[in-house]
């Protein structure tokens, strides 16, 4: 039994119908609820709830700030290599689009951390394309060896990987995963997926659960919303997440809502994810899920960015590059995505501390070696 | 009244209001937060500790005549609690450790068990020991003989500001246990700390409901004069409260009639 199961059983229901007949009187008695069910879930994403926003609103902000406090965790992406044998038909790294590929040198990640460590980011998440002849296992080992010494903190969006590989790159030092679902839509993702390694729908699906067995503290879900119907794929995010709370209590589980961007290839979104839904499915979740982290990255712009932050927001990424080298070297490669939000750490926090929140830079120590290599400083007394 | 002295491992204190440095919108308020709380105790995760910050270290806003509490926050086992003690030691957090193991990313309630083999380690190794625990009566005289300095059951479950749901449970520790009890998660308003000293509670710690207050430093200051107000109340002996009122012509009154 894994959540593929449960996603089946839930994607044979006619849920199209289900989102459709939800009725004013079913959101109120969601809302009147303390605890809520994955039925709640639904209603509270269907168009019935659309104008019940302020009502979640409100609530959500009081959940959040009652289990984060007025906090934002902060961290950047390190885009190691972006050879990709994928043909994801959305992504500006597909193996078919034309541009230049590179992979860091050691020395050039050891350039990139150096950058990053010098504006306080602590909490770092590696990328890569999906290609494990480039950025093979004992490649990201020698990474997170280099990147240990800077980051207390490192998670990974790779490829993914066995549980035992999940294993070694713990030992490795990685301690959060974030694994994209894209969508829950079997047949569009075969679609959407015409070749390469990523085709396997339930290989990637069993993904993060293969990542909380293997000892990841942090496991970081989502849908690529747009791809498909988004409120179908925003009900699965949340039972998933909710799956992977329940059967791996020891683990932090966290979603993401990225929407689709513009990129290199002609793939355009399906279904548009407006600003209101965006909002409904951050308050949905913060609802159904008080305790989930949730991360909104650069994909957004910084004015509706600052709007989403006492809805519900937990992780925000700040002074993002998405191409291979960006973070020390002038745009040597394409992004992945472009980004709405190119302002720097400093000025993120400078917006932070202006709407009353803290932003967080460290959240993590490495136990490893009693402390590992990171930072052997004492408190003076 | 004799002498209120107060102490946890070997060190007299004060105040009987624990605080935190967790939630904060900026972390520049902890100094007027400890000053207007009279704490002189005061807990951090190590895991948001960076001596090499940038800026905002939260070690610099801790005012230096506080006694650090450093918590194993992260803990999911006794050796991962273990091992934070250590480092908290070494990095130069001084002796004392507030023990948080969890594993329940959903409640945030602790693990008794994985606690109590913690204690036992870090008390050997000279640590004063305080362990966040479940308001259970067998897990606190177990932390007591694996050497725990205190005991800190919850009131509710951590960061629900809900009060004291545990009070009954709370009331057999107060009874029971030789080392000071010490409510810890859950209290939400000051009259809810204060009730817990009325109980007889050694002392109370307090961070969300400071730290999300709208005023934490306001919010501060009436924590720290309900602990005392409770305190007070405890010592001086409050009278027995009646479910009934009192027979005007009491039932027994014959016995003295000659």
């Amino acid at each position: 039994m894994s959540f593929y199961e449960e996603c089946a059983a839930y994607s044979a229901l006619p849920l199209a119908e289900r989102f459709a007949s939800v009725t004013v009187g079913d959101v109120r008695r969601s809302l009147a609820k303390t605890s809520l069910d994955a039925d709640d879930l639904l209603v509270l994403l269907s168009p019935a709830a659309a104008p019940f926003l302020e009502e979640m609103a409100a609530r959500a902000n009081r959940l959040t700030v009652q289990h984060f406090g007025r906090t934002i965790q902060l961290f950047t992406p390190l885009y190691l290599s972006n050879h990709c044998a994928n043909h994801c038909v959305y992504c500006g790294f597909n193996a078919t689009n034309v541009i230049k590929r590179s992979q860091l040198t050691l020395e050039q990640v050891e350039a990139e951390a150096v950058a990053i460590a010098a504006t306080g980011l602590r909490q770092l998440l590696i990328l890569t394309g999906e290609s494990r002849a480039k950025a093979s296992l004992e490649y990201l080992e020698s990474c997170l060896a280099v990147l240990r010494r800077h980051f207390p903190s490192v998670s990974m969006e790779i490829y993914a990987m066995e549980e035992h590989e999940y294993a070694r790159m713990v030992a490795a030092g990685i301690d959060g995963l974030t694994m994209f679902q894209e969508t829950y839509d079997e047949v569009l993702y075969e679609r959407l997926h015409p070749h390469g390694p990523k085709r396997d729908y339930r290989f990637r699906l069993d993904a993060p659960e293969r990542g909380c067995r293997a000892g990841m503290r942090v496991v970081n879900i989502g849908a690529l919303l747009g791809l498909g119907d988004w409120r179908k794929d925003a009900l699965l995010t949340g039972m998933h997440a909710a799956y992977l709370q329940r059967h791996y209590p020891e683990v932090d589980i966290a979603a993401s809502l990225p929407r689709m961007r513009p990129h290199a290839g002609a793939f355009q979104p399906t279904s548009v994810v407006d600003d209101a839904d965006l909002v409904q499915i951050m308050l949905a979740f913060r609802l159904f899920l008080p305790r989930l982290g949730i991360t909104i990255s650069t994909r957004e712009n910084a004015r509706l960015r600052e709007n989403l932050l006492p809805l519900g927001v937990t992780r925000m990424s700040a002074g993002v590059s998405t191409a291979v080298g960006g973070h020390s070297e002038e745009g040597e490669t394409v992004g992945q995505f472009e980004i709405s939000d190119g302002r720097s750490v400093e000025a993120i926090c400078a917006m932070l501390r202006a709407y009353g929140y803290q932003p967080v830079f460290k959240d993590w120590q490495p136990l490893g070696d009693e402390g590992g290599t990171w930072s052997k400083k004492r408190r003076t007394a | 009244m004799k002498e209120d002295v107060f102490e946890i491992g070997g060190v007299a204190l004060e105040s009987r209001l624990f605080t935190g440095t967790g939630k904060y919108a900026d972390d520049a308020v902890i100094p007027a937060v400890c000053e207007a709380s009279g704490s002189e105790v005061v807990t951090v995760a190590l895991r948001r500790v960076d001596l090499d910050a940038v800026s905002g270290n939260v070690m610099d806003y801790i005012p230096r005549h506080m006694r650090l509490l450093p918590n194993t926050s992260g803990a999911r086992n006794a050796e991962e609690a273990v091992r934070i003690a250590r480092l908290a030691r070494a990095m130069g957090c001084g002796d004392w450790i507030k023990i948080e193991v969890i594993s329940d990313s959903r409640y945030l309630l602790p693990d008794g068990y994985e606690t109590c083999k913690a204690t036992e380690v870090l008390a050997a190794e000279g640590f004063v020991v305080l362990p966040y625990v479940n308001a259970d009566l067998y897990v606190a005289r177990s932390l007591v003989s694996a050497g725990a300095a205190a005991v800190m059951p919850l009131g509710a479950p951590i960061g629900t500001n809900r009060g004291l749901k545990t009070r009954e449970m709370v009331r057999i520790l107060i009874e029971e246990i030789d080392v000071p009890v010490i409510v810890d998660a859950g209290i939400g308003r000051p009259s809810e700390a204060c009730e817990a000293m009325e109980m007889g509670a050694d002392a109370c710690l307090v961070n969300t409901a400071i730290a999300t207050a709208g005023d934490p430093v306001a919010m501060a200051r009436a924590f720290g004069r309900a602990v005392r107000a409770g305190r007070e109340a405890y010592l001086a002996g409050p009278g027995a409260s009646r479910a009934l009122a009192a027979a005007s012509s009491p039932l027994t009154g014959f016995l003295g009639e000659g």
